[in-house]
C-alpha cells in the first residue's frame, strides 16, 4: 500500500538518522577547517617569505589543489593510502585529510593576498619600533590580516560544507548516504519517499550554508563603507 | 606503476575528455548566458523577476551540485520528468554556474563607477544605451576574475557528474577500477588528463585578465 511520500521523513527513527548523518558531514567540515585553516595560515606566512625555494614548492602544492577536483582527491586519499602506504584508518579521517590538504591550499593563498595588503606603512612601524620578525606577524600583520580574509574565509568554509555532500562516494555514512538507505528501505511503502528525502537534505544544506552565506556579504558591504 | 595498462587504458579516457570536454564547454556558455541575465535584471530592478532570480541565486549557490543532480536525476521522475543523465548533468550544471556567474557580473557591474554613470545620463543616454554602452563593456571586464575563476570551479565540478553515471573522466577511471582493481594507474591518468585541459585554461584566462585590466579606469 502506498502512502503519502512524506510520512517516510518521520516513521521510526528516520528523522534522527537524518539528522545523525548531518551532525557526520558538518562535523567534519569543522575539523578539516580547524586543521586547514592552521596549516594554510603557516603556508600564507611562509609564502611572503623571501626563500625562492619555499615559495615554489607552495606554489606547486597551491596549483596541484586548483586542478584537481575534490572528488578525485577523496579517490586519492581513499585508494593510495592504504595500498601503496598500508595506511588504513577509517573513510571519516580520510575525508578529514583529504579536506584539510585542500582547506590549506585555498585558505594560504587568501592569508598571502591579506597579508600583502595590510599597508607598508604598519610593517615599517613595526619595524621601528624594534620588532622582531615573530613580532612582527603576532601583533601586527595577522591581527589586520584576519580582518581583511574573514569573508573569504567564511566563503571557504561554505564550500566546504557543500563539499561534504561528495563524502558519500568514499563510503562515509554522511546525510546523503544516510537519505539513500532510508529510501532503499521504503521503496516499496512509499514510492514517493525519494522526492522528500531528497528534498530535505536540500534544504538541510541551505539552512546551514545561507545564514554563513548572509554573514559573509554583509562583511564585504561594511568593508567597501 | 604499469605502462602497459596505461596505455590500455587511453582509449576509455580519450572518450571521457571529450566527454568532460564537451560537458565543461556547454555548462560554461550556458552559466555565463544565465548569470548575464540574472545579474542585468539585479542591476536594474526589474520587479518580481528580481525578487525571483535573488531566490534562486541564494538557493543555488547554497545547495551542493551533488544533490542539485541527484534531485533532477532520481526525484523528478518521481513527478514524471524524466531526462537523460547527461541533461540532467547540464541543466544541473548550468543550474549552479548561471547562480556563481551572476554574483562575479553583479560584482563588476556595481564596481562601474558612479561618475561613468552620471556622464552617460548627462549625454542624455537612456536606460538600454546605460546598460549597452556604459555598463556592459566596463562591467564586464572588471568581472574577469570572478568569471575565471568560475570557469575553473565549472569545469572541476563536471567531476560530481560521476555520480549519476555520466561516462566523463572520473566516472571513466572508477569504472576502470571498479574492473580491474589498478587504482594507482587509472588514478594518475586522471589526474593528468585533468591537468592538461585545466592548465591551459588557467594559463589562458591569467592571459584575459592582464589583457582587460582597463576596466577599472576611472575608479
Amino acid at each position: 500500500m502506498a502512502h503519502s511520500g512524506i510520512s517516510v521523513l518521520f516513521e521510526g527513527t528516520n528523522f534522527a538518522r537524518l539528522m545523525g548523518g548531518l551532525w557526520t558531514s558538518v562535523w567534519i567540515a569543522l575539523v578539516s577547517l580547524a586543521i586547514g585553516l592552521l596549516l594554510g595560515t603557516l603556508f600564507g606566512l611562509l609564502r611572503t617569505l623571501r626563500s625562492r625555494l619555499i615559495r615554489f614548492v607552495l606554489l606547486l602544492y597551491l596549483e596541484f589543489f586548483r586542478i584537481v577536483p575534490t572528488v578525485v582527491l577523496l579517490f586519492l586519499v581513499y585508494y593510495i593510502l592504504p595500498r601503496q602506504f598500508n595506511i588504513n584508518m577509517p573513510a571519516t579521517w580520510m575525508a578529514v585529510l583529504a579536506f584539510s590538504l585542500w582547506v590549506a591550499a585555498e585558505f594560504s593563498d587568501i592569508v598571502r593576498g591579506a597579508l600583502e595588503s595590510v599597508p607598508k606603512h604598519q610593517r615599517e612601524s613595526g619595524q621601528a619600533l624594534g620588532l622582531n620578525q615573530w613580532q612582527l606577524f603576532r601583533y601586527v600583520l595577522l591581527p589586520q590580516a584576519i580582518q581583511l580574509e574573514l569573508p573569504a574565509t567564511i566563503n571557504l568554509a561554505t564550500r566546504v560544507i557543500k563539499t561534504t555532500s561528495l563524502l558519500l562516494m568514499i563510503s562515509v555514512m554522511d546525510v546523503i548516504n544516510v537519505g539513500q538507505q532510508i529510501i532503499e528501505a521504503n521503496n516499496q511503502t512509499h514510492p514517493t519517499g525519494i522526492f522528500w528525502v531528497y528534498g530535505l537534505i536540500f534544504i538541510l544544506y541551505f539552512i546551514v550554508d545561507y545564514p554563513l552565506s548572509l554573514w559573509a556579504k554583509h562583511l564585504t558591504a561594511k568593508q567597501k563603507d | 606503476m604499469d605502462w602497459t595498462i596505461i596505455q590500455q587504458s587511453l582509449p576509455n579516457f580519450v572518450q571521457g575528455f571529450k566527454l568532460t570536454l564537451w560537458l565543461s564547454l556547454v555548462g560554461i556558455v550556458g552559466s555565463i548566458i544565465v548569470g548575464i541575465i540574472t545579474s542585468l535584471v539585479q542591476y536594474f530592478r526589474v520587479p518580481v523577476l528580481k525578487q525571483i532570480l535573488n531566490v534562486y541565486v541564494e538557493v543555488a549557490r547554497n545547495t551542493p551540485l551533488l544533490i542539485q543532480l541527484f534531485f533532477l536525476y532520481y526525484a523528478f521522475p518521481v513527478m514524471g520528468i524524466k531526462m537523460t543523465a547527461e541533461t540532467c548533468g547540464i541543466i544541473g550544471l548550468i543550474f549552479l554556474g548561471g547562480a556563481y556567474m551572476a554574483e562575479g557580473f553583479t560584482g563588476g557591474f556595481n564596481g562601474v563607477s558612479q561618475n561613468q554613470l552620471d556622464a552617460g545620463e548627462a549625454l542624455g543616454m537612456n536606460q538600454f544605451q546605460l546598460a549597452r554602452y556604459v555598463v556592459l563593456p566596463q562591467g564586464l571586464s572588471l568581472s574577469v576574475p570572478a568569471l575565471a575563476a568560475n570557469i575553473i570551479f565549472l569545469i572541476k565540478e563536471t567531476s560530481i557528474f560521476s555520480v549519476i553515471a555520466i561516462p566523463e573522466l572520473t566516472n571513466t577511471a572508477l569504472d576502470l577500477i571498479g574492473m580491474y582493481y589498478r587504482s594507482n594507474e587509472y588514478l594518475f591518468v586522471l589526474v593528468v588528463a585533468y591537468a592538461i585541459i585545466l592548465i591551459p585554461v588557467i594559463l589562458l584566462l591569467d592571459w584575459l585578465e592582464r589583457r582587460v585590466r582597463y576596466g577599472a579606469f576611472g575608479n
